[in-house]
């Protein structure tokens, strides 16, 4: 995905309200007055998120019905979570390696404090 | 390799919303100083940087207050990913500060600071990330979703729910 891509995403997700139409829409589509109902907003107030959300791609409206629901677009949630999803892995993993390699370095001292001359592969 | 089978050091991370910041705490069992050499020797730094299965490809790593670092991650299948910054400070055995920023998404700059802290023979390792935006900060919590796992709409719509 183009770095350009990436920001407008995720400026979309870094608003509250935006973040929990999104949850109500991952529940299944839903009309604009529908979503406008729990947030308390205006029907222009929940229009201007939803076109934020399409913009970044993050969810269609359909032209068909005339109720014209909302739905959730899952393609680019996947891809921006695709690299940001590698933060945790990214360090769980590490801190995972670098743990192996710490006892490495352990073991390492410990035969160069332990044979003064005399090899360890007796036992 | 057979290793003995031991307990994998659990990484905690605190992201409170509306805040620009990130930080992850783990400890580690060995003691401060081959902790803390494994964060500044190259060599080493090469072996457990990323995930497992990327190889680092330490195009420079200074490790000194003003030093510069960068480091390409080779992933299996041949991707390349850049990361690059410039080191502030060094204080030796305890802390080392320096600017982070991932070459995919040029231009977000963090700042990050590990805190080395000696807990018996043991290490704890803080990790403080500190982003431009409470954006660029959320692009990163929203890694909650991990990745390769089933994307299912259910477990979506919990995250976003915690988030909002």
């Amino acid at each position: 995905m183009a770095a350009d891509q990436l920001s407008v995403t995720f400026a979309a997700l870094a608003d509250p309200t935006r973040r929990a139409i999104l949850a109500r829409l991952a529940q299944g589509e839903a009309s604009v007055t529908e979503l406008a109902k729990p947030f308390d907003l205006s029907l222009p107030g929940v229009s201007k998120h939803l076109k934020v959300l399409q913009r970044a791609g993050l969810i269609r409206q359909s032209r068909n019905a005339q109720w014209r629901p909302c739905r959730l677009e899952p393609g680019r949630l996947k891809e921006a979570s695709e690299w940001v999803g590698d933060y945790r892995r990214f360090w769980d993993e590490s801190f995972q390696r670098l743990d192996d390699v710490l006892q490495e370095m352990i073991k390492e001292e410990k035969k160069n404090d332990g044979d003064q001359g005399e090899g360890d592969a007796q036992d | 390799m057979a290793t003995k089978e031991k307990a994998m050091p659990k990484t905690e991370y605190t992201i409170e919303p509306g805040k620009q910041e990130l930080t992850s705490t783990v400890v580690l069992d060995a003691p401060r100083e081959l902790v803390f050499k494994a964060y500044t020797d190259p060599k080493l730094f090469a072996q457990w940087w990323g995930p497992r299965g990327y190889e680092n490809r330490i195009e420079k790593f200074e490790c000194r207050p003003g030093g510069e670092w960068r480091v390409t991650q080779v992933t299996p299948d041949g991707a390349e990913y850049g990361f690059r910054g410039v080191t502030h400070d060094v204080v030796a055995g305890e802390r080392i500060c320096q600017t982070f920023e991932f070459l995919g998404v040029p231009g977000h700059v963090a700042l990050q600071t590990a805190t080395f802290e000696a807990v018996g023979n043991k290490t704890r390792v803080t990790a403080q990330i500190v982003f431009q935006s409470v954006m660029d900060r959320d692009g990163m919590v929203a890694s909650g979703m991990q990745r390769g796992a089933d994307e299912s709409m259910e477990r979506l719509a919990e995250l976003l729910a915690q988030q909002s």
